[in-house]
């Protein structure tokens, strides 16, 4: 997954979680990078048509941005649910963000063929717990 | 969340190298399913020149698998059992319609590990890391199983187009 996919999905996830724009300070927390780098991203996600911006309160995916958002959080959950069904790795999660930007969605897709994945993903993604909630391993909900 | 393309640790090295075993073991039981799916009396319709393709993808597949194992027991880790992955492929398998569906997996598998390699050798180089295994055996392995994923989707290619 590249770096302007890993951005989309991070920005349909704080809109998700803020219910609204997503904000600099969220995307640069769950990115781990520092909100320049956000600021200079998001500037070209927008030139693309991906992301609108407003100062102030935050960036919102176009239906474009959003299109491509999707795709990248399904690449995602496939990591994470083949992490740990299938390699039975217990840190899924921090193993699953450091395999992300190396995983292209077309080897996500091979991958995809011997999971066993809801047809509502990546809806039941919750950003709060960082998995998918039809995961037993995903825990309960806070 | 990790940004930029890059193998930092003998762990993620690890991990990456497994899901390549996974990737191999995957080709290496879809081609043996496909063959299996179709009933006998298409089976011997599938002209030779397919069955070769099938039957020669799976055994180079279990090449590569061996020689990503031998890199893997280097690194102190495990991989999953051949059988294991047989059986998942086997709970969601659907078969393709006719020899051209066959064709286009196949062709699938191949394009997706060419290019997984291709990744993993660019993540690799782009780090500075230090692994436990040697960098340039490494590197040569996963270069010379890229350069035969290359051939593989060439073959299929070629199949694909003289039958169109």
């Amino acid at each position: 997954m590249n770096t302007a996919d890993q951005y989309l999905k991070a920005i349909y996830l704080a809109q998700r979680m803020e219910d609204g724009p997503a904000s600099t300070g969220t995307l640069a927390d769950i990115l781990e990078v520092s909100p320049a780098s956000v600021n200079e991203m998001i500037g070209k996600l927008e030139e693309r048509g991906l992301v609108d911006h407003e100062k102030y309160k935050g960036a919102s995916l176009t239906d474009e941005g959003l299109e491509r958002a999707h795709d990248a959080l399904q690449t995602y959950c496939i990591i994470e649910r083949f992490l740990t069904n299938v390699l039975e790795v217990e840190e899924f999660r921090a193993e699953a963000r450091t395999l992300e930007s190396v995983i292209d969605d077309t080897v996500a897709d091979r991958l995809d063929t011997i999971i066993d994945r809801p047809e509502e993903c990546p809806d039941c993604f919750d950003p709060e717990r960082d998995c998918c909630e039809r995961l037993e391993v995903c825990g309960p909900a806070n | 969340m990790s940004l930029g393309q890059r193998v930092s640790s003998d762990h993620q090295l690890a991990r990456l190298l497994q899901i390549g075993v996974v990737l191999e073991e995957v080709v290496e039981s879809r081609a043996a399913h496909h063959l299996e799916s179709l009933p006998p009396e298409k089976r011997e319709a599938v002209d030779e020149e397919v069955r070769e393709l099938l039957v020669e993808a799976a055994e180079e597949s279990a090449d590569h698998r061996e020689r990503l194992e031998a890199l893997i027991a280097d690194l102190d880790a495990e991989t999953v059992a051949y059988e294991e992955i047989n059986a998942l492929v086997d709970a969601q398998y659907g078969p393709p319609e006719d020899t051209d569906g066959v064709l286009y997996d196949q062709l699938c598998n191949e394009e997706t590990a060419y290019k997984f390699y291709d990744d993993l050798i660019d993540a690799i180089e782009a780090s500075d890391a230090e692994y436990a295994l040697d960098r340039d055996r490494l590197l040569e392995t996963l270069s010379e199983i890229r350069e035969e994923e290359k051939e593989g989707v060439e073959e299929v290619t070629e199949i694909m187009e003289h039958r169109a």
